[in-house]
């Protein structure tokens, strides 16, 4: 059998939007293996799976595990469930999102399966009847390809690289119930502690805006905020520098120690962009460089750049996408 | 308290990667103790040094060379290390896994740490798959921990917040950066390291159901532009926003 299924991910019952990413990627391998694509979906009962639209991302069937415990992430149940399930339908693959709780999860998964996990995939194709997954290493300073040689892999998917084909015919999207297995819950989530910034994560927001040393103080992010804020659907990033000075939290830093990330486009303001930064953010779709220094290497990798000063270009900036957004 | 590292050695982050084959020439290259693997120790440490009693091990699965990275543990004060030697590392982090849970299996250890990933190969599995093989609990990716008595309670970052975790001890742990400031060598330390025990055995390794099929380098970003200098630039920029790009 080669069907594929897709571990969406949910949080107080709405799908994420890396869950129809998931299905998207599986129903790319089934069409190359020619299998279905069934999407699973663990949480408290009453979750918003129509909500989703899982049909139009690509699934064939639906298939909702809910227990009273599966409200928030619950690694042993979550694993035990999501591993029964796919040792009951034989699949090709299980595709599951590299978010945060994607990368808790897949190895549970892959362990409890005895099968190969390839992290953080950027592509996937199928040779000979295999799975061949294409992920940055060494931060994206090289691309690895991976052949899955098992009967079933396990592939993480990078959040913002695999989207739903607009248009795609919705499918039956069938719901089906299946066991929920608590297990031993031997690791238990106590609390979900909302940032105060909002949900939009860096790792996975549309648009980012990042700033770097040249922003001089950490008072002047405001300045950063408020052009991320303008666009309305971005997150505020920062470079390595700003956060081992304190100015900004970790969970904001993008390169090679902190987050990698592909979104529709980044903004680098007052980063001079070395290398492991560079790593974190060149497979963004469109780069936007603003440096005071000509030479500075993130000009390289830009799409588009002016040179000057942030003070007085981000102002400017914020309030034209303002015009813009407001149409 | 007995605490196990498990670590890796790594190139430097800063340094430039040269493809060879399906893996990378490491003729000049400086290799480091993996930056992740840095918490993990420290960790390791401050515990030991607040329960005042206990051990902290490093295991490390890898070639001959990886001693050296063993002594900069040694030197920040882990007192013995254990070096699973294979001639390569394989790149199925399952077959890895395998092969640190066979040596950890009967250990006794309280506390298991990890890094939270490799930054050579980007797995970021390998502690987790460990713990699953072992019937333990795990956190990953702590950005704070507390240990009372045998209560482990962590923080984990997520998309837009933290998750407070719980779970007993013996558990696997796996480090993210912002636990701890990682210790430098003194001197006297690099020195004392010089004279600590390491034991080398052949690394079981799992049958590896993962390879390599090729490396390559990433794709060039095509030549980019500067739209223009100072505020005056941006009406331009924008407009190439919308109209050429149409990402806005």
């Amino acid at each position: 059998m080669a069907n594929v299924l897709a571990v969406c991910e949910q949080r107080g019952g709405t799908l994420r939007k890396v869950s129809r990413e998931a299905v998207a990627a599986a129903r790319l391998l089934a069409d190359s293996l020619g299998g279905s694509v069934d999407a699973i979906v663990v949480g408290a009962s009453g979750a918003d799976v129509a909500g989703a639209k899982l049909g139009e991302a690509g699934a064939d069937r639906v298939l909702v595990a809910a227990h009273e415990s599966f409200g928030a992430y619950a690694p042993d149940g979550y694993a035990a469930t999501i591993a029964t399930a796919a040792k009951a339908g034989g699949y090709a693959a299980v595709v599951v999102a590299a978010s945060a709780t994607g990368k808790d999860l897949a190895p549970r998964l892959a362990a409890r399966l005895d099968a190969p996990l390839a992290m953080d995939v950027t592509a996937l194709a199928v040779e000979g009847g295999k799975v061949v997954a294409t992920r940055p290493v060494y931060a994206g300073k090289a691309i690895q390809h991976v052949v899955l040689e098992a009967a079933m892999g396990v592939v993480a998917i990078r959040p913002n690289t695999f989207t739903p084909a607009a248009g795609a015919p919705a499918r039956a999207d069938t719901v089906a119930n299946v066991e929920a297995v608590t297990g031993t819950a031997r690791v238990v989530v106590r609390e979900v502690k909302a940032s105060e910034k909002g949900a939009l994560d860096v790792a996975e927001a549309p648009v980012v805006v990042s700033g770097g040393r040249g922003m001089k103080a950490p008072e002047h992010f405001a300045l950063i905020e408020g052009l991320a804020q303008a666009f309305g659907n971005a997150a505020v990033g920062a470079s390595r520098a700003v956060v081992d000075a304190g100015w900004r939290p970790h969970a904001e830093q993008v390169g090679q120690t902190g987050k990698t990330v592909s979104p529709q486009l980044y903004v680098a303001v007052g980063i001079s962009g070395a290398i492991q930064h560079l790593a974190g953010m060149r497979t963004a779709k469109v780069i936007v460089a603003i440096n005071k220094d000509k030479d500075a290497p993130i000009f390289k990798v830009a799409d588009y750049g002016i040179v000057g000063d942030a003070f007085e270009i981000v102002p400017k900036l914020t309030e034209e996408i303002r015009k813009v957004r407001a149409g | 308290m007995k605490i196990a590292v498990c670590i890796k050695r790594v190139p430097d982050t800063e340094t430039r990667i040269r493809i060879a084959g399906t893996g990378i020439e490491e003729a000049g290259v400086k290799f480091i103790l993996n930056p992740y693997d840095e918490f993990a120790v420290e960790e390791a440490l401050q515990r030991r040094e607040k329960a005042g009693v206990g051990e902290v091990a490093v295991i490390c699965l890898g070639g001959e060379a990886a001693q050296e990275t063993m002594r900069t543990a040694l030197a920040m004060g882990v007192d013995r290390g254990v070096l699973l030697k294979a001639d390569a590392i394989p790149p199925d982090g399952l077959a890895v896994a395998k092969a640190l849970a066979a040596e950890l299996k009967d250990g006794g250890w309280d506390l298991v740490l990890f890094g939270k990933m490799a930054v050579d190969d980007y797995n970021h599995q390998v502690g987790v798959m460990v713990a699953e093989l072992l019937g333990l609990p795990v956190i990953s990716s702590i950005s704070k921990l507390e240990i009372d008595g045998t209560k482990v309670v962590a923080e984990r970052e997520i998309e837009g917040g933290v998750e407070v975790v719980e779970c007993a001890l013996p558990a696997v742990l796996t480090c993210e950066k912002g636990l701890n400031s990682p210790r430098y060598p003194a001197l006297k330390g690099i020195m004392a390291a010089k004279k600590k025990p390491i034991e080398i055995k052949p690394a079981q390794l799992g049958a590896a159901a993962l390879s390599v099929k090729a490396l390559t380098s990433p794709p060039e970003r095509k030549e980019g532009r500067i739209v223009g200098e100072g505020a005056s630039a941006v009406p331009e920029l924008v407009r190439l926003l919308q109209q050429e790009a149409k990402v806005l």
